[in-house]
């Protein structure tokens, strides 16, 4: 499953990123910021006026993370279910 | 001994101009790297060996592999080919020591640059009261180049590492090439780091309130309250002060010297200009007191993320906000307050529309006009009719400026995907001392850039009010006969189709040093001799309704403020951006005034 789709408070793990264009910019950046496969993330809040932007708990750093954003990282739910 | 050069760079977020301050105190330059807005900050100290060590700190980023203006800056000079830029001898990464796990990445790609680098480990403090335990030696080994702790608001907290620099050359590091960067640092972070608790419990316990949709958007309403207050109401006493200073000060240069065109100079032009820069730093620098104190504590990043879709829908950020916020006062803090915002495309489109934040030089004109045009009448049974104007005069500006940034997102070419993708760093208490370092920057900024040009255009207004003189036995005022009478006289052909006479055209001439000059111009034509209190009797006896309207629709959008161009022009580095800026604004006021105009006098 996507980031994007991951209900708040629920640990999952990193699978992946995925470019959304062609050479994504942004997909490399948030591999450089530590979304790389095996690293526990978790939803921690949502923004007001829609849900957007995710706050994202990733080893103990935070990142806001718009839902297009997210949409590039692929998780898989601590249960084992949705990879 | 030739002095060493050396370049801080880091994370955003590892204290690294904490650290910065801490070397070099208030030795510190700031300007721009050529050609960008991107500020390039130098600082020098003396070494305990009496060397000279020059430190560069560099804009902060998570990787070389540049995603931003500022990000490519820090990239050329650690790979040594950036134009402008002598090749550091040494590059110090600063690092956050409560996230390694982010940061040491970085290091990893520095490293493999094979050029002099030093770890300094900051916030040791921090990381030891967060329960993370952090094995040095293991650290320097495992990555294998110096590493020395450092607690950079601390007096003592880099004499460690200014010790270290001063006692030998530190080698290159040997580039190992590392496959997978990550992988690598989880294993140095396996061999060195221990951590015995979740370390972010703090912060976690403050976000669920900060940022709670409801209680999180009250807190900070509650905020902004109290900065826009501060800005717009404390600094008042302030501004008065600094202008009856001013006022008392010609007086007494005045009353010194023959009367002449020497008095008339220093009275004002020189004196009245210099009292109209320093007017303006009250605002600056409470405002900025307020910024640096939410940048520092790491509440600012928090502000844009709840107001992040709001802003996004007209094509802003959440980081828009402050600096918009702040315009109400007075755009020039304003658009200095741009600066937190890292896009550099976001920043634009904010500096662009923070004029049409109504800001408090255009409530005298407001004032006299509605005060002389709008009857005292209650409308519903509660509102008064003179409030409603100047509310919609406010929502006016408020609705063009989101309108205006709408249309620049339609507009520019560049329509790619700009990321939030922003860290919310931990809460942290704000130290004073890097506080006052920031805000005397702030004002050296304004003052020498922003004052050097308010100042001049003050002297060249006064000079285009006072000549020629008027001709002996002349009637009328001696501004008709002045370059700035005849230049109003000739703008009068422009603006009749806006219903200005030429008294109006007149007053706007001088009005461009401040928009409050105008209504005292207006008084000098009307020849009350600084009786403004009459003024409010002719205007309304003289002026059409529709007149007055569009004199109103006519200040919510003119650029009738030089010191807001001449900010613009000193934080965009480009003229380009000031005629852009000014032409946009002057072609929408006259349309809103021609409309205003020609629609009040066909229903009248």
């Amino acid at each position: 499953m996507r980031l994007s789709e991951l209900p708040k408070n629920l640990p999952a793990t990193v699978a992946g990123v995925v470019d959304a264009v062609a050479d994504d910019a942004i997909a490399r950046r948030l591999r450089e910021l530590g979304f790389v496969a095996g690293e526990p993330v978790r939803i921690v809040a949502l923004a007001p006026f829609g849900g957007d932007p995710l706050l994202v708990q990733i080893g103990s750093t935070r990142f806001a993370l718009r839902r297009s954003e997210a949409a590039r990282v692929t998780v898989a739910s601590a249960d084992g279910a949705g990879a | 001994m030739s002095a060493l050069q050396i370049a801080l760079v880091g994370n955003p977020n590892s204290g690294k101009t904490a650290l910065f301050n801490r070397l070099t105190g208030a030795r510190q330059k700031v300007a721009n790297y050529a050609g960008v807005t991107i500020e390039r900050k130098e600082g020098h100290y003396t070494a305990p060996s009496g060397r000279r060590v020059r430190v560069l700190d560099l804009p902060g980023t998570y990787s070389l592999d540049a995603a931003s203006p500022d990000e490519a800056i820090t990239r050329d000079v650690c790979l040594g080919r950036h134009p402008g830029e002598p090749v550091p001898d040494l590059i110090v990464c600063v690092v956050d020591a409560t996230n390694l796990r982010l940061h040491l990445r970085f290091v990893l790609e520095l490293k493999a640059l094979g050029r002099p680098l030093i770890l300094a480990l900051n916030m040791i403090d921090a990381a030891e009261r967060r329960g993370i335990a952090i094995d040095v030696e293991a650290l320097s080994r495992e990555l294998g180049i110096a590493v020395v702790p450092t607690v950079a608001v601390h007096r003592h907290g880099a004499q460690a590492l200014i010790d270290r620099l001063d006692a030998q050359a530190l080698p290159a590091p040997q580039p190992h090439p590392v496959a997978d960067l990550h992988a690598e640092v989880r294993r140095i972070l396996a061999v060195a780091v221990s951590s015995a608790r979740d370390s972010a419990a703090t912060d976690q316990a403050i976000d669920r309130i900060v940022l709670h949709p409801v209680i999180g958007l009250v807190i900070l309403a509650v905020l902004m309250f109290v900065i826009f207050q501060a800005v717009f109401a404390w600094a008042t006493p302030l501004m008065d002060g600094i202008e009856a200073g001013f006022g008392a000060l010609g007086e007494a240069l005045g009353a010194l010297l023959p009367d002449g065109v020497l008095r008339s100079l220093l009275v004002d032009g020189i004196v009245a200009g210099v009292g109209g820069v320093l007017v303006f730093l009250p605002q600056i620098l409470i405002l900025f007191v307020f910024i640096l104190v939410l940048e520092e504590s790491g509440y600012l990043p928090r502000a844009a993320f709840l107001l992040d879709q709001l802003m996004l829908r007209v094509g802003l950020t959440g980081r828009s906000f402050i600096p918009l916020l702040s315009s109400f006062a007075c755009a020039i803090p304003g658009i200095m307050a741009t600066r937190s915002i890292a896009d550099p495309r976001d920043r634009l489109t904010t500096i662009l529309i923070a004029p049409l934040m109504t800001c408090s030089a255009r409530l005298p004109v407001y004032t006299l006009l509605i005060a002389a045009f709008i009857p005292q009448r209650t409308v519903a049974g509660v509102f008064n009719l003179q409030g409603i104007v100047l509310f919609t005069l406010y929502v006016a500006g408020i609705v063009s400026a989101m309108a205006v940034a709408w249309v620049i997102k339609r507009l520019r070419r560049d329509r790619s995907e700009h990321a939030l993708m922003m860290e919310l760093p931990s809460y942290r208490w704000p130290h004073a001392r890097d506080i006052a370092i920031g805000l005397w920057e702030r004002a050296m900024i304004f003052l020498k850039r922003v004052g050097g040009i308010i100042l001049a255009l003050t002297v060249l207004l006064w000079f285009l009010s006072s000549f020629p003189a008027p001709p002996d036995g002349a009637t009328e005022p001696a501004i008709q006969y002045s370059l700035a009478g005849r230049i109003g006289r000739l703008l009068e052909v422009v603006f009749a189709p806006l219903g200005f006479n030429w008294q109006i055209c007149i007053a706007l001439v001088p009005g461009l040093a401040a928009r409050e000059v105008a209504v005292a111009s207006l008084a000098t034509v009307y020849a009350l001799s600084g009786n403004e209190d009459g003024l409010s009797a002719i205007v309304a006896t003289q002026w059409s309704l529709a007149t007055a309207l569009s004199l109103l629709a006519w200040y919510v959008f003119a650029p009738m403020c030089l010191s807001t161009l001449a900010t613009v022009r000193r934080e965009t580095n480009s003229w380009r951006q000031v005629w852009i800026m000014a032409g946009y604004l002057f072609a929408l006021a006259y349309l809103a005034s021609l409309l205003t105009y020609q629609i009040a006098r066909w229903l009248t």
